[in-house]
């Protein structure tokens, strides 16, 4: 009787090239056929590679593609994807890569994997209106807990990692000071906003439901915070301020 | 026999791509419908469920699952299935298809259609998949023939015997990916004229046509690749024009998903397929 291969037979030996090809895989001949079982081996790493590539372009920028490539290997048969949303595939890279002994003298690299990951979430977060402007003219604004979008997300880096991202892809060169970023997304493009290290405390705390007077006493000094509150605002950020009635 | 029940005109469609975004909604012709691969709208909001929004009050939609794994031994993820009957309740696509291939296994998701063997126990297991997606999802399906690089020694059935056997069973209509019918059987070394011949014709809902790459097996034999990656070869458009003539108008679309080409080139491999299709339309 022939033997049959199962299916965890198949795909352990596909991700792992040291694995002899299951017996009973077969060219047109009946004989066996490695280089034809080497096909799915190739589509699976150059599918996963490729949406790697998509989602970390300032990572692989930083260092270089053969780099970039050869770590990408060897995370995916690490963590291969849970879910056929690959738009949701590397929540695990940033960390990975904090771990990976070969990449550790670049200590920012798994803050930009980070801030990265962070756009892809922002980017495919759910839709919701935000408040008018004119909301913010009310005078008992400082009163207001602050109902944030989806796609707003906070991070806090110990390096510049918003702007290493940005340099990474083109942009001018990175300052030299830790970071706190603020994703907004105005339209269907997020944006990333670098601010002083301790900013994203107010987000923090208006998103534990202090209300946004309170919550800004915590600001750093050096925060400009027209600046702060007008990202927010242009940034589709803030979906409702809801006042408590008295 | 299986009555094919979806609704995609018997014209060319096109692989969406959301780089066509703009040219699409500036004038499709001679596209007349699009197909997207499911996976790709399964996030909460944002751009890409704007644009299939968008999309879907100008065209038809075929919506076409690549991560179902509807060959695999183990029952179907119930997650994903529901994100597909979201997806399907939603858009009211004229067509939903998936393939005959695995792709999950355990907890991975492995990204690429991979091969069953044809026995009469993956017949068993795949029939109660398809059972169970067109009972959770209300609607029929299209299951497609995959294009295949190797065989199984343990393999009882043919290709197109499996797939006429599904249908039959189920009630489930079939895609035939002409383009993986000659792939098949250039690498498998069988007539593919003789798998169209024998296919059951009528159980067709949507004709696939896409470009692959050449190489060679262990021993120099060739060995062809579905790459999705250029224009359709020649021998496959004389495959496709073989299958019509017997078949009939199908609703048939160009896929072209990586090195994704300009607006222009796909429209000018979609007239080609149109031109063909208009005489046997008559």
């Amino acid at each position: 009787m022939t033997q049959t291969i199962s299916q965890k037979q198949f795909i352990s030996a596909a991700m792992d090239p040291n694995k002899p090809v299951p017996q009973g895989i077969v060219g047109p001949d009946g004989g066996a056929a490695p280089k034809r079982f080497a096909v799915y081996q190739n589509n699976i790493m150059v599918g996963l590679k490729a949406a790697m590539q998509d989602g970390f372009p300032a990572v692989e920028s930083l260092v270089g593609k053969d780099f970039f490539a050869a770590m990408t290997d060897i995370y995916i048969r690490k963590t291969p994807p849970r879910s056929p949303i690959l738009a949701l595939y590397g929540a695990e890279f940033a960390q990975f890569i904090a771990q990976f002994q070969p990449a550790a003298g670049l200590p920012y690299l798994a803050e930009v994997a980070t801030l990265e990951y962070a756009l892809r979430r922002s980017y495919h977060a759910a839709d919701a209106a935000p408040i008018a402007a004119e909301s913010f003219e009310n005078p008992n604004v400082f009163s207001a807990r602050v109902q944030f979008a989806p796609a707003m997300l906070v991070l806090r880096f110990k390096f510049p990692a918003c702007d290493i991202r940005r340099a990474a892809l083109g942009g001018p060169k990175p300052t030299a000071q830790a970071q706190d970023v603020i994703i907004t997304r105005p339209d269907l493009d997020p944006i990333a906003t670098a601010f002083p290290s301790g900013t994203a405390k107010i987000i923090e705390a208006l998103q534990a439901g202090m209300p946004l007077g309170e919550a800004i006493e915590v600001a750093p000094d050096s925060l400009d915070l027209t600046t702060f509150i007008s990202t927010l605002i242009s940034g589709a950020a803030i979906t409702k301020l809801e006042y408590d009635h008295v | 026999m299986t009555h094919i029940e979806q609704s995609l005109p018997n014209s060319v469609g096109v692989g969406y791509k959301p780089q066509h975004f703009s040219d699409i909604l500036a004038g499709a012709a001679p596209v007349t419908w699009l197909e997207i691969h499911a996976e790709n709208y399964m996030g909460a909001g944002g751009r890409p469920l704007a644009q299939l929004r968008a999309l879907s009050d100008h065209f038809p939609l075929s919506v076409h699952g690549v991560g179902l794994s509807i060959g695999g031994e183990t029952r179907l993820d119930p997650d994903h299935l529901g994100r597909l009957k979201y997806l399907n309740d939603w858009l009211q696509p004229a067509s939903f298809s998936e393939h005959l291939a695995w792709s999950t296994h355990d907890m991975g998701f492995y990204n690429d259609l991979l091969p069953l063997p044809y026995t009469e126990t993956t017949l068993r297991t795949v029939c109660d998949h398809i059972d169970e997606v067109q009972n959770t999802l209300g609607r029929q399906m299209l299951l497609e023939n995959p294009s295949s690089y190797l065989a199984f020694a343990e393999s009882t059935l043919s290709e197109v015997d499996f797939l006429a056997e599904v249908t039959k069973r189920t009630g489930c209509g079939l895609l035939l990916d002409v383009n993986n019918v000659f792939i098949s059987a250039t690498n498998l070394q069988m007539d593919a004229r003789a798998y169209i011949d024998a296919f059951p014709l009528a159980a067709v809902g949507e004709i696939h046509l896409g470009g692959h790459d050449e190489d060679i097996d262990d021993h120099g034999a060739p060995l062809l690749i579905d790459s999705h990656g250029r224009e359709v070869a020649d021998p496959v458009w004389a495959l496709y024009q073989h299958t019509i003539a017997k078949s009939g108008p199908k609703p048939t679309l160009i896929e072209w998903d990586t090195d994704v080409p300009e607006w222009s080139v796909l429209t000018a491999e979609a007239q080609r397929a149109a031109d063909l299709l208009t005489p046997v339309s008559a």
